[in-house]
């Protein structure tokens, strides 16, 4: 074949999973028919679960990472309860599990015990829900932050506390309706002005590497995992996952509802190194907002029985803010 | 029991947990109509053949080609390309150039001298086919291939017929049209030229052959009475091009006008100005828009300077000036006279009013049935008379190379199988996918840097060959962006994103199966699929269980990301 110019172009680019005319080194991790399956079948995760689809993303890439060497800390929440029902467990790595609250803290210990042993090729990732990770967990997680601990901690993010029946956690987004932020009065679902940023904190203890992701973007999560799993010192990566069941929406959806997310510029993405952001993903095709509200019952109080464009429009600003302050939309980051 | 404090049971794993019990919807594979194999009148399989060529496998692909279409260089310079039309990719940015494809693939089979092995048993019957035109010979093609015997007949010197002596040689080179010709007479086709048949019935009758395919096409120019002075020069378009063909160009003079609206009239005006008349004016009835010749061509005689005389009908002609009478449309659109007329200065007048078929080698034949200058066939192609069959120009259809070239492929099966005293049933046609059910967020956006070389390539002015078709890195490009509509092209999606690993990838070729013992029924494979390959169906129950009749359900999927709205990131979004 002529091979003076040739064009690198495929029918779907890096954007799928895979591709038959790609290089297998350069495809995705999940692509590969020998990937881990971190979190295999049989789990009792809902259909359409983003939670297990973004765990099984992650860890198996930092499986591959770091050549199996890796343990993994689950705080309490869906991710736990659905993948080890007793006596049954769903995960292919080495798991462990203590509280809710300090999944942090236990990840710095087991890391730390590894370190005495003198083994630091073995690697700890710890992960919770935004439940675990926001609120309950956050004294150790900003501990683990401070003390620059050897652990990449992932934040699977569903935006309230789902195992327990969909309660407001610090990672609810404004007007969204959960059980204790009903749908009710002049200003309907959670409020606005509160909450917490998690990674925009994360960034603020310096550490060497924060992330955001989501499981609508594979290769952009498996790339960020890779370098988490490059450097040492205390990671952060949050991924957006989306939840059919707390969120109200319908099981297929969940990529396309993360991929609007990002569309939207309600969740950037984006990278930091020591409290600074380097690398943004640039939306690819705006949306407004409402594209993304609309497939969501949390979100049906904002179009029934009447529609709230006030509220819209203040949601609507909140992507416009990230846009700008992210650059979401420059051709390169 | 040596288990540790407070462990009662061994360690098991989920696989234990059969989720698939929690399904009341399974998705299922399914291999779609695309709608470029939908609309193209040849049949060819252009996502079969695309797929292909996407990883470089370009014999695989022109030998997929060949199973329908015997002509691939013609085709990719000749044919009016309803593919691209139909094209689901022409609604997200640009139709794929599936035309300039099929051309890189048959002239890289001219190139390479690939030929077509016959490898069917000889059946030991004879078929005639009457006419070497593009239907004639597609006939022959797809008949030899079916291991019959095989003569065809031309009045003419050459073999081609409209191919030759219709389509001038700057849209099509006869280099490319005598080793396609070349080549199917290389399988064992025999080629008999300068024959002119007239005894069709006989022929059938004393059992020298065992069925007759008539393809003579329509190559007499109709008529129409011009009053004219004596020395007037009005000539024939048909004539015309056919005489350029021979050698023997007639004499145009400076000024030349072109009377009629379609394609054979462009091809008369351009090839006039290639014999040097500085000016060829086209005198149309009605307005462009209702012109029957296809845009792209009017476009390429307009760059080349052809001028073009709107609603307006030729009065009268005379030597070096014709009346011209300026027509207005009425509310029907049917032009209307206005009895204002005016003088146009024209040293030749060529008549391009359509075309008829001769029909005369039928003359007493009564089973056969005419209609409007044209033969009657029934669905299988055959006349009135048992063995007779008919196609191309001389039925009733659109009259074009490729729904010849399509006519001849049918009628070759429907002859085959009426010799086995079968009869030819089609396989089924799946449904067409249309746009809403492609997920074309994965569709990766064509590179600018590439673009521009592309679009001079793909430019239809095969004026001269003047534009070179696309070399093999832009046919390489140009091949991948097809978007595979309704059949699987094994990009993953499906096996990555399903949060339950529920589906198994088979490997390389064999795309991908659902694991029903875990499937939850949650449909993310179905959304995310790029190609609309996957269908959601309910679950088959004890009354209820042929999923492929559960297939033909139609199912419902959201229009991809952005589809609502402009593509454009900085667009703002806000009222």
């Amino acid at each position: 074949m002529n091979r003076t110019s040739p064009v690198k172009f495929y029918q779907v680019g890096s954007l799928a999973v895979g591709n038959r005319l790609v290089d297998p080194v350069e495809c995705s991790v999940q692509s590969d028919v020998e990937r881990t399956n971190s979190l295999t079948s049989g789990h009792r995760a809902c259909q359409g679960c983003g939670e297990a689809l973004g765990a099984r993303y992650a860890l198996d890439a930092a499986m591959r990472a770091t050549k199996n060497q890796l343990v993994a800390v689950n705080a309490t929440g869906c991710l736990e309860v659905f993948s080890t029902p007793y006596p049954e467990t769903s995960w292919r790595v080495p798991w462990l599990h203590s509280l809710f609250g300090n999944a942090p803290a236990v990840a710095t210990g087991v890391s730390a015990a590894l370190r005495a042993q003198g083994r630091t090729e073995v690697r700890v990732v710890g992960q919770g829900g935004d439940g675990g990770t926001v609120d309950i967990g956050f004294a150790c997680l900003s501990g683990m932050f401070e003390r620059n601990d050897d652990v990449l901690y992932i934040c699977y993010d569903n935006e309230a506390y789902m195992n327990t029946g969909v309660q407001r956690s610090g990672a609810t987004p404004p007007a969204a309706r959960t059980m204790t932020t009903q749908a009710v009065g002049p200003e309907p679902g959670n409020a606005f002005g509160q909450g917490k940023d998690v990674p925009r904190i994360a960034m603020a203890h310096e550490i060497p590497y924060v992330a955001t992701a989501t499981v609508a973007d594979l290769r952009d999560l498996e790339a960020k995992v890779t370098r988490a799993m490059d450097m040492r010192g205390a990671r952060y990566l949050h991924v957006l996952v989306p939840c059919p069941l707390g969120w109200g929406a319908a099981s297929c959806d969940t990529i396309r509802i993360a991929r609007l997310a990002t569309q939207s510029g309600l969740f950037p993405v984006f990278e930091a190194e020591h409290g600074e952001v380097v690398a943004t993903t640039p939306i690819r095709r705006r949306v407004p907002v409402e594209e993304y509200l609309a497939l969501q019952g949390r979100f049906a109080h904002l179009f029934r029985p009447t529609r709230r464009d006030d509220v819209i429009e203040r949601l609507q600003a909140m992507a416009d803010r990230n846009i700008e302050r992210y650059r979401l939309c420059e051709e390169a980051s | 029991m040596d288990k540790p404090f407070a462990v009662t049971l061994d360690v098991g794993s989920s696989l234990a947990n059969k989720t698939g019990s929690w399904r009341v919807e399974r998705p299922v594979y399914v291999d779609l109509l695309s709608p470029c194999n939908n609309a193209c009148p040849a049949g060819e399989n252009v996502q079969a053949w695309l797929y292909a060529a996407e990883d470089g496998s370009y014999e695989q692909a022109w030998r997929t080609l060949m199973e329908d279409n015997p002509f691939p260089a013609v085709m990719g310079r000749v044919c009016y390309r309803p593919c691209e039309t139909a094209c689901n990719r022409g609604q997200l940015d640009e139709a794929v150039g599936i035309n300039s494809v099929e051309r890189f693939l048959g002239d890289h089979a001219i190139e390479h001298g690939w030929t077509v092995p016959v490898s069917a048993e000889p059946t030991g019957r004879h078929v005639l086919v009457v006419g070497a035109g593009p239907s004639g010979l597609s006939a022959a093609y797809h008949l030899r291939r079916l291991g019959h015997e095989v003569t065809v007949r031309d009045a003419g010197a050459a073999a081609g017929g409209m191919m030759r002596y219709g389509i001038p040689k700057y849209r099509l080179p006869r280099e490319v049209l005598d080793a396609e010709i070349s080549r199917i007479t290389a399988m064992g086709v025999r080629i008999e030229l300068a024959q002119e048949v007239t005894e069709v019935l006989t022929l059938l009758d004393r059992g020298e052959f065992d069925a007759v395919f008539l393809a003579v096409g329509a190559h007499v120019g109709k008529r129409a009475y011009i009053p004219a002075g004596e020395a007037a020069r009005i000539l024939d378009a048909v004539g015309v091009l056919h005489d350029v063909e021979d050698g023997q160009p007639p004499l145009l003079g400076r000024r030349v006008a072109v009377y009629g609206g379609g394609n054979t009239a462009i091809d008369v005006a351009r090839t006039a100005k290639r014999l040097g008349a500085e000016e060829a004016v086209i005198v149309y009835r009605r307005t462009r828009e209702r012109m029957p010749a296809h845009d792209s061509e009017v476009r390429e005689a307009l760059e080349e300077g052809v001028l073009m005389r709107w609603l307006a009908t030729v009065k009268h002609a005379d030597v070096g000036r014709l009346l011209v009478e300026r027509m207005e449309l009425d509310e029907t659109g049917f032009p209307q006279p206005t009895g204002e007329v005016d003088e146009l200065e024209a040293d030749a007048l060529v008549l391009a009013l359509g075309q008829e078929a001769d029909l005369s080698l039928l003359d007493g034949v009564v089973d056969v049935a005419m209609c409007d200058g044209a033969v009657q066939v029934d669905g299988t192609f055959m006349t009135g008379h048992a063995g007779l069959f008919a196609g191309g120009d001389m039925v009733p259809a659109e009259r074009t190379v490729t729904v010849a070239i399509g006519h001849g492929k049918q009628a070759a099966r429907n002859i085959d199988a009426w010799l086995r005293g079968a009869t030819y049933v089609p396989s089924m046609k799946q449904p067409v996918v249309d746009k809403t059910q492609l997920n074309t967020w994965y569709y990766a956006d064509a590179p600018h840097a590439v673009r521009p070389r592309l679009e001079a390539a793909r430019r239809t002015t095969t004026f001269d060959e003047v534009v070179e078709g696309l070399d093999e890195d832009t046919a390489l490009y140009e091949a991948r962006r097809c978007m595979s509509c309704g059949n699987c092209f094994e990009c993953d999606n499906c096996f990555g994103v399903c949060p339950d690993n529920a589906v198994i990838k088979l490997g390389q070729g064999l795309r991908y199966e659902i694991d029903y013992d875990f499937c939850k029924g949650c449909g993310i494979c179905v959304q995310e699929c790029p190609s609309g390959s996957i269908v959601m169906v309910p679950e088959p129950t004890e009354r209820f269980t042929d999923l492929d009749l559960l297939k033909t359900v139609p199912t419902h999927r959201r229009p991809p990301i952005g589809d609502m709205a402009d593509h454009s990131p900085n667009r703002d979004v806000r009222p």
